[in-house]
């Protein structure tokens, strides 16, 4: 379900003022955050997250098509690498 | 037989229906389209005279976007979520359900046939 239109996007505070003091003095810095919840807003075009994923900070590049988002949407949580079966599979096909 | 953006629409099917076999058009669109032209949503399409289909085809062209255009559409939409590589885009670059499915099981419309795994019946009977 979505969020009440009401309410606006959830935009996390600390984040967003982080974002302005940046945008006011014209820095660009990594920002370091765990909200992954934050929706992103155009001020945020152009910095650059380090997204925590659970594990570690993951760095996202905002571009402008990105707007509307969630951040956490960009730092996934799951590694996936593959099927312990099909591995050993490929390697038998190889020899024979 | 009354053809609308490059459809052949089925000629005994109410009309209301008979639009929704246009890529774009549903339910809902079909009924907004015959109210506006002023046609009775059971008259079956090859009842539909010329003047009818014409006015059908004209508030299709000005109002809504179908077949081509709209599957493109659909192919933009996917493609802008994988470019910017989020979770969504990853998930159609993968070919696995989008919205939080489960996959350990089921899945097969997005993963396709069943693709079977040598070597499972070894974990088994570890077991």
């Amino acid at each position: 379900m979505s969020r009440s239109l009401k309410k606006g996007p959830y935009i996390d505070l600390k984040l967003q003022k982080k974002i302005e003091a940046l945008n006011k003095s014209n820095q660009k810095k990594v920002v370091k955050t765990w909200a992954r919840s934050c929706t992103i807003i155009p001020d945020f075009v152009g910095h650059t997250f380090a997204v925590h994923n659970g594990n570690k900070f993951i760095p996202v590049y905002i571009q402008e098509a990105m707007v509307g988002h969630k951040l956490g949407e960009f730092a996934p949580t799951r590694l996936f690498r593959a099927h312990p079966g099909i591995k050993s599979e490929k390697t038998t096909t190889t020899e024979g | 037989m009354a053809r609308i953006a490059g459809v052949d629409l089925p000629k005994n099917k109410r009309s209301e229906i008979g639009l929704t076999y246009i890529f774009g058009i549903g339910r809902t669109t079909a009924q907004k389209i015959l109210t506006k032209a002023g046609i009775d949503w059971s008259k079956r399409v090859g009842e539909l005279n010329d003047e009818e289909v014409a006015s059908i085809r004209s508030i299709i062209q000005s109002d809504y976007k179908v077949e081509g255009a709209m599957r493109s559409d659909v192919q933009m939409n996917i493609k802008r979520l994988m470019d910017i590589g989020c979770y969504r885009g990853l998930r159609h670059r993968k070919g696995l359900p989008v919205r939080g499915q489960r996959t350990r099981t089921n899945a097969r419309t997005r993963k396709g046939r069943r693709k079977t795994v040598a070597g499972k019946k070894k974990t088994l009977e570890k077991k």
